[in-house]
């Protein structure tokens, strides 16, 4: 009985939550098997294979597959489901959609999110935005997990040599069509993976001044992100929020600034390894969290903290 | 048209949530509990869906203890027209999802909205599982929903940006943040509410084994952050950030 990791991928690219699920895939087992679902993916199927600890690929190609809908990829993977005893996928807002209606077909209670794996059936995942942490442990026969792509590293892209075998789609569930997107374009590094991170909140004050935060982003190589406020206030897009409902972040260094530190957005980067918090309130809440804080008007500080990097 | 939304009693989101000391779970006591504010939106939208004249009726459910009452009675008051709730405790999502199905099957529903997360569990999935055990389309974190004939169309946010889907109907919605502003109900809106039906069903009663299939082990405050600093100028930042955390 092996382990199903279901791939994060375009039909072009395999996403690195991917690998991150495959990471807490070898700490169940040694019997990785990557489920790559699309439409023109072989190239994801190829990379797949070669991810370290991926012992085989699944490839199922077929239109009804090419967007991921859940409707028709759960079939396909709930059918699968009977000969695995874990089936995995990071809990990225794909992996979100999916695994509980997965679960649903094959009659489990999904984990979700998991942070560790404590046992062949105990796990830990968060609870009330992070503020618990819960041990589980499931009685279900197979077991249905979203994963903590934050909490596990990736699995190295290169090491493996998995076989690649071909398997038939389910057919259109005829029950969702896939009309469009609008994504975010960015040179800059994704979000929930990138290595620096600088966010900025309502005291932003509007969606221009994230220049601010870009021309230190250039310096450092950081990706951009946000509080729900500036969010809501429509400064940024919604794919830039960082809290318990958005993305969930823990880089090497987290700037905040002029966010005051809401326990929804703590939730979403408090696992960071350095924090910085600029804010020109003293008893702002981010203080309380932050390894360096700096109070003070941002508007002041960011083109002098941008041009102090410059000289570096 | 018939609505059903599920509306959750979790403790507020503004209360800072403490783990108990013998780590079996979090402190409930004498703790502000509220309507889980995913679900708040659900029922804003279903309750606009009426007003718009495309929906009949609203029918909010809560599964919980007694006290539960009091969160359909929030929802009545936004504008739900009337309430069932289900005494069941510490349901799971599966198991919430099957008392879900079988009340949408009893009530003919054609919709059901729903909070995409309620925010003490974290889990995000009963809308999902409840969407599989109907054979239903799902569109989860939903920010825009157009009603059509035999069809709903849903921007989703989704990590990239923004996926718009179009679901046959009946369908299942999860609510994303910036759905809607749910509107603050009004005091005569909440008279009214008191009036309004309100029927209690047991979990049984509708043939749902609820029983849990995961045990909570134990709960735990999560590592505490160390103290930082505080520093002066921007100079001292960026000295620290190389030569103390080297992490630029």
């Amino acid at each position: 009985m092996g382990i199903l990791v279901i791939a994060e991928h375009d039909n072009q690219t395999l996403k690195a939550a991917t690998r991150n699920a495959v990471t807490a895939a070898t700490k169940l087992g040694s019997d990785v098997t990557v489920l790559v679902a699309g439409e023109g993916a072989q190239g994801v199927a190829d990379a797949a294979a070669k991810v370290a600890g991926v012992t085989k690929v699944l490839l199922a190609e077929a239109p009804e597959l090419a967007h991921g809908l859940p409707e028709n990829l759960a079939p396909l993977v709930a059918e699968l489901g009977g000969t695995y005893e874990y089936l995995l996928a990071t809990a990225t807002s794909a992996g979100k959609s999916l695994m509980p209606r997965v679960a649903a077909l094959l009659d489990v209670q999904q984990v979700s999110e998991i942070m560790s794996v404590e046992g062949p059936d105990t796990f830990t995942r968060p609870i009330y935005a992070g503020n618990a942490i819960a041990t589980v442990q499931s009685s279900d026969k197979v077991k249905v997990l979203t994963v903590r792509g934050t909490a596990f590293d990736a699995a190295p892209a290169e090491g493996g040599s998995a076989s690649v075998e071909k398997i038939a789609s389910k057919g259109d569930a005829g029950l969702s069509k896939f009309i469009g997107q609008e994504l975010s374009k960015s040179e800059r590094p994704e979000l929930t993976s990138a290595r620096r991170v600088i966010s900025g909140g309502r005291g932003m004050q509007n969606g221009e001044n994230f220049k601010l935060l870009e021309a230190v982003a250039d310096k450092i190589g950081a990706a951009i992100g946000a509080s729900r406020a500036a969010v809501d206030a429509g400064f940024v897009p919604n794919d830039y929020q960082v809290g318990q409902t958005g993305k969930i972040v823990a880089p090497d260094l987290y700037i905040a600034v002029g966010i005051s530190g809401a326990i929804q957005h703590l939730a979403g980067m408090k696992d960071s390894k350095v924090i910085v918090a600029i804010n020109k309130d003293s008893e702002a809440p981010i203080f309380s969290v932050a390894d360096y804080g700096l109070v003070g008007d941002l508007f002041k500080i960011m083109p002098e903290l941008a041009e102090e990097l410059g000289k570096a | 048209m018939r609505v059903l939304v599920p509306v959750k009693r979790v403790i507020d989101y503004n209360v800072k949530v403490r783990v108990k000391p013998d780590g079996t779970g979090v402190d409930m006591a004498n703790v502000k509990m509220s309507m889980n504010p995913f679900d708040e939106i659900a029922v804003e939208e279903a309750v606009r869906l009426k007003e718009a004249g495309k929906a009949e009726e609203v029918i909010a459910v809560s599964i919980g203890p007694a006290q539960a009452q009091e969160t359909i009675r929030t929802a009545l008051a936004i504008g739900a027209d009337r309430g069932i709730l289900v005494t069941q405790e510490g349901a799971e999502p599966l198991a919430v999802a099957k008392i879900l199905k079988a009340l949408a099957e009893k009530e003919g529903v054609q919709l059901v909205i729903l909070g995409k997360q309620a925010i003490d569990d974290d889990s995000n999935q009963t809308g999902q599982m409840l969407a599989a055990l109907l054979g239903w389309g799902q569109a989860t974190f939903a920010s825009k929903v157009e009603l059509g004939d035999g069809k709903v169309t849903v921007t989703r946010e989704v990590d990239g940006g923004l996926e718009t889907d179009e679901i046959k109907l009946p369908a299942i919605i999860t609510t994303d943040l910036r759905l809607n502003e749910p509107r603050y109900a009004s005091l005569p809106n909440i008279m009214k509410a008191k009036k309004k039906q309100l029927d209690t069903v047991t979990a049984a009663d509708l043939g749902v084994d609820a029983a849990p299939r995961l045990k909570t082990l134990k709960v735990v405050e999560p590592p505490k952050r160390g103290a930082g600093v505080k520093v002066a100028t921007v100079q001292e930042l960026v000295d620290k950030l190389k030569n103390e955390a080297k992490v630029i």
